[in-house]
């Protein structure tokens, strides 16, 4: 017997930005009562939760968020997967509803991160009076600053130049040109983080943080959250004919590690494992990247998005460069990719991005993106990277 | 001449310093650190072998902001030693995008990064421009 198919009943983010009235919890509750909402169903039609907080992973959010709206004794699967740990949430939910556990799950994101400044490397204190070894590498001292950079604007900056050493045409106004993109698409997204147009003068002038990546062309910390119910396609069948006309399909749902290749160690590798989830996702759902209408893709910085055109097949092999520049990827191009304005400007509240993203992908696909819709779309494709490594790809079609 | 150590167990000191990495006996892999297994092919012997000092820069960045306490700007990089990537930074170079370039050659190139109480002197690695 195949595994079921998997549908997206309801889904809900709250704004993005500044929330210092709301607690992690608040905004979890938020982002689930409003899927719950959306897809007509209640807590007591769940039967499993997947909950994602990446900075305070040990704490237990799935269950806290059950004490607030609902405790039902149902399993919570709480993970934490860096960047992923949104997508890896929602497939803890779809994983079960395939394995015939339940037919109807639920998936939450929530990170509270506004102010929190550079990510990666922490602050080098007072040098020890004694030089003495320790961790793996035996280090006398910290090595961030001194062997390489730890900080993420300066990771993702050398993936990008990477890049471009091996098939030539970026520059820093080309990375620049790729987030004035985003801070254009999302002047038309009310729940961005930022919603003000740059222009490209703006974005090379603002405050270098790792060259060549700008202080706007990283991705904006704040606080957010996102959640879905998902269900089983013979469940969708027994509700209403409204409910199925809205549930969006899941035509696959991919995670994948990074692979051992001989850089790895040097510099994460984002590229393999996320040619590789394409690859699967694209086989799962039996489409090609010329059948997609939008991507939301992991813009973490501006240096990342380039790359990730090439290993989500958008583009010829070594042509991401030339497949930017023809402006394709604007929301008026042949393959809109970040109309929601991406991490760069609508946000990147950790845990909630990778299934923010799905709900902005399937309001498109349901005609409900307003402002910003794409017209017509039918198939769109959601990729995040966590460092480290994991990649989650989802593939979303219109219900027929 | 005061006592020196590296900053790190796999740079090896003396009159022609050198990385030292941890080659997998049976695939090959190189690693710089200890390892419990190989992440290639799962074996677990190990040799040490020396790595080539003279390399071509992959990728870059010029680091402007980092954490409390690391002075900037450095330029973080990605060096290719004749097939075995190599993490460290760029040093005796101007950290701008005219005197950095993609490709460029460079050698290892160790330099003080203080003293203890003791006197004992850390030494970290980098790599500079050949011929500079």
């Amino acid at each position: 017997m195949a595994a079921e198919d998997v549908w997206v009943l309801g889904i809900h983010m709250t704004k993005f930005g500044k929330h210092p009235d709301l607690d992690l919890v608040d905004l979890a509750s938020e982002a689930v009562l409003g899927a719950l909402a959306d897809g007509d169903v209640e807590m007591k039609d769940i039967g499993v939760i997947g909950a994602g907080n990446l900075m305070g992973a040990a704490a237990g959010i799935g269950q806290q968020l059950q004490k607030q709206v609902g405790q039902t004794g149902i399993p919570v699967y709480n993970v934490a997967n860096a960047c992923a740990t949104g997508a890896t949430a929602l497939r803890v939910a779809i994983m079960a509803i395939k394995a015939g556990e339940t037919d109807m799950g639920l998936a939450f994101g929530v990170e509270k991160l506004s102010g929190a400044g550079l990510l990666g490397g922490g602050p080098r204190r007072e040098e020890s009076p004694n030089w003495t070894p320790s961790g793996r590498l035996g280090a006398i001292a910290p090595i961030d600053g001194r062997i390489g950079t730890e900080n993420m604007p300066g990771v993702f900056a050398q993936i990008g130049m990477e890049y471009g050493h091996r098939y030539g045409g970026t520059s820093f106004e080309l990375f620049a040109k790729i987030s004035e993109k985003n801070h254009a698409h999302s002047t038309l997204n009310p729940l961005a983080a930022y919603t003000k147009r740059m222009s490209l003068e703006q974005i090379m002038g603002d405050v270098m943080i790792a060259y060549p990546n700008t202080r706007p062309m990283c991705s904006a910390n704040c606080d957010g959250a996102a959640a879905a119910v998902v269900v089983s396609g013979s469940k969708l069948k027994t509700l209403s004919l409204e409910q199925q006309r809205r549930a969006v399909k899941i035509s696959a749902s991919v995670l994948t590690t990074d692979p051992w290749e001989e850089s790895c160690q040097v510099l994460p590798d984002v590229s393999t494992l996320t040619r590789n989830a394409a690859k699967q996702a694209y086989e799962q759902a039996g489409l090609g990247p010329s059948d997609l209408d939008l991507v939301e893709l992991h813009d973490c910085f501006a240096t990342a998005e380039l790359v990730h055109y090439d290993n989500l097949g958008l583009c010829e092999p070594g042509g991401a460069v030339d497949f930017f520049n023809s402006g394709a990827t604007w929301r008026d191009g042949s393959l809109p990719v970040n109309v929601s304005g991406g991490l760069e400007s609508k946000g990147h509240p950790i845990a909630a991005t990778g299934i923010a993203n799905v709900w902005e992908v399937s309001t498109h696909l349901r005609g409900e993106a307003g402002d910003r819709q794409i017209s017509g779309a039918r198939v769109g494709l959601t990729h995040v990277i966590g460092l480290g490594s994991a990649c989650g790809i989802h593939i979303l079609e219109k219900a027929a | 001449m005061a006592k020196q150590v590296p900053l790190v167990d796999y740079l090896e000191l003396g009159d022609s310093p050198h990385l030292v990495a941890n080659e997998c006996t049976s695939c090959g892999a190189r690693f710089f650190g200890r390892r419990n297994a190989c992440a290639k092919c799962g074996k677990t012997e190990f040799a040490q072998v020396a790595v080539g000092t003279n390399g071509e820069v992959r990728a870059f960045t010029i680091v402007a902001f980092a954490a409390p306490g690391v002075p900037v700007p450095y330029v973080a990089a990605w060096v290719d030693c004749d097939g075995t990537s190599v993490r460290g930074n760029l040093i005796n170079v101007e950290p701008d995008p005219e005197h950095v370039t993609l490709g460029m050659k460079v050698r290892l190139a160790t330099q003080s990064i203080g003293l203890d109480e003791e006197g004992t002197e850390a030494i970290g690695f980098g790599f500079e421009p050949l011929g500079g």
